[in-house]
């Protein structure tokens, strides 16, 4: 992330970080995660609702970071994956409670909300969703 | 409709260069390229560059006023494209559409990046702008983790190896070797690259295209009067471009950049060509991966068997379809927003039979692909020798 933001950056996402929020349009029945305004389906014909997934899923696929962003440099290696949750849509998150060479592709994992940095040591703390092996 | 050709052509040493700000290295290139062709700065009648975070990489905006102005050719309109790596190839698409429309005769296209100006993590921080800031850079990641992920899940479906990755990195080092205006002209082995650090596993340092400074500027002509200004001109047969998801996630099959499959078709079709009929072809390997995904989704082989294309030294100078010639992003370096039309450079060096060492022989149809972000632009270019 560049530098640092203002707090409404983050705060307007708050809810959907901590709780797995996202869309289902009701017309072709296909899910989103993070919320979109538009389903790229069906575009005005879609009918876009909010909903809060399950949080379990699998690992789509899989990467450990080892050389990190600004930000993020006391915190590597980590473990970045592509989770499917069961509801269908995709998101990306980090992986969590489990050593790099444990991950694997296809394995059952569930959300758990976690830390995910802090900007500084003033500034803000960031919290959200990680993944972690059922 | 009428064709559109490149009459010069203009490049500067790609590299870190401490001693040159984007100014000194966009006109470089732009001095290059005039004295490429009989053509004067006066003829110019509109300059479109390519850049993809001045702001960032270097503090400084406003980069089409910037060229106008350093160039020496105020009061032509300048116009900046930004398409993240693919910022360049986009500015060559848009001088195209220019010069198609009847509205432009002559049009200066390029692209220029100065990436050494802050320290790596931030070049890094910069660089991942280019995918989703909420839902992906949120949580660390990274460019190359990124492409990391579409590594992993390709060895998985296709048995990729980790081999045949590396074999990419080697080859096009190789090619550099001979381009003088290379970053990196010096040969690798597969197992340097195996033993180099990991990035983002699987891929390791020696997967990953160099931080570079640089720039690239062509001119482009209506073909009608193209022989006025040079007697090598070399014509754009296909210009296309498709977009795809801005993130990674969000695309059912990983293993796949859709945009590449869209772009090509619609450029094979402009063209008149199949892929087989691609002699060289100049492809977006900003990591090792990319290359072989290429290869699939452009066509050159089957969805799978990119692995085994490179194995058989198919791609190789000399080999059924020689890619990345120029020593690629890998090894010539790549200034983000200069690396389009700098593949364009490369294909016409090629196409003129000016390419040296590097010379593929009887070749009539070249092939450039330039990727932004991890394939949410895609653009397709398609040269040859022959009106």
């Amino acid at each position: 992330m560049p530098k640092e933001f203002a707090v409404p950056f983050h705060w307007r996402r708050f809810r959907e970080r901590y709780q797995i929020i996202g869309t289902k349009c009701e017309h072709c029945g296909s899910y989103f995660y993070p919320k979109r305004v538009v389903c790229p389906k069906c575009r005005r014909a879609g009918k876009l609702k909010e909903v809060k997934f399950s949080g379990k899923g699998k690992v789509i696929t899989y990467t450990v970071i080892r050389v990190p962003p600004e930000g993020f440099k006391i915190y590597a290696p980590y473990i970045i994956g592509i989770i499917e949750l069961e509801e269908g849509a995709r998101l990306l998150s980090q992986i969590t409670d489990c050593e790099p060479e444990e991950v694997k592709i296809g394995m059952p994992v569930k959300a758990c909300f976690r830390k995910i940095r802090s900007e500084n040591e003033t500034g803000l703390i960031l919290y959200g969703f990680k993944f972690r092996p059922i | 409709m009428r064709g559109v050709a490149i009459v010069g052509i203009g490049c500067t040493k790609f590299g870190e260069h401490w001693n040159k700000g984007i100014k000194e290295l966009a006109v470089e290139a732009g001095i290059k390229a005039i004295e490429d062709c009989k053509i004067s700065g006066k003829d110019i009648q509109l300059i479109i560059g390519g850049n993809m975070s001045g702001g960032m990489f270097a503090g400084q905006e406003h980069i089409s006023a910037l060229l106008a102005d350093q160039l020496g050719l105020n009061p032509t309109a300048a116009i900046r494209t930004e398409a993240a790596c693919a910022s360049s190839a986009v500015a060559l698409r848009v001088g195209y559409l220019a010069i198609m429309s009847g509205l432009y005769d002559i049009v200066a296209v390029g692209g220029v990046e100065k990436m050494t100006d802050v320290y790596g993590s931030q070049a890094i921080t910069t660089l991942a702008g280019a995918m989703d800031q909420e839902t992906e850079a949120y949580f660390g990641l990274t460019f190359p983790g990124a492409y990391a992920l579409i590594a992993n899940r390709h060895m998985y479906e296709y048995g990729t190896t980790r081999e045949q990755l590396a074999m990419v990195a080697v080859k096009n080092h190789k090619n550099a070797i001979h381009n003088p205006i290379a970053q990196y002209r010096k040969a690798i082995t597969v197992s340097d690259v195996l033993e180099s650090p990991l990035v983002a596993d699987p891929l390791r340092i020696l997967d990953c295209s160099p931080i570079t400074d640089g720039a690239a500027i062509v001119i482009l002509t209506s073909a009608d009067i193209a022989k006025k200004y040079t007697d090598t001109p070399i014509y754009i047969k296909a210009s296309a471009q498709a977009s795809d998801t801005l993130s990674i996630y969000d695309r059912k099959d990983i293993t796949t950049l859709s945009a590449t499959v869209k772009a090509a078709r619609d450029a094979y079709a402009q063209a008149k060509i199949k892929p087989k009929d691609i002699d060289v072809a100049e492809v977006h390997d900003c990591f090792t991966i990319n290359e072989i995904i290429a290869y699939e989704d452009l066509g050159f082989c089957k969805k799978g068997e990119g692995g085994k294309l490179i194995q058989m030294g198919e791609t190789e100078i000399g080999g059924r379809i020689p890619v990345n010639t120029s020593g690629g992003l890998k090894a010539k370096g790549h200034p983000v927003g200069a690396t389009g039309v700098a593949q364009i450079i490369e294909l016409v060096e090629q196409l003129r039979g000016e390419a040296g060492k590097r010379q593929v022989k009887n070749c009539e149809w070249g092939l450039a692909h330039n990727v932004g972000g991890s394939g949410a632009t895609v653009v397709v270019h398609i040269l040859s020798n022959n009106r």
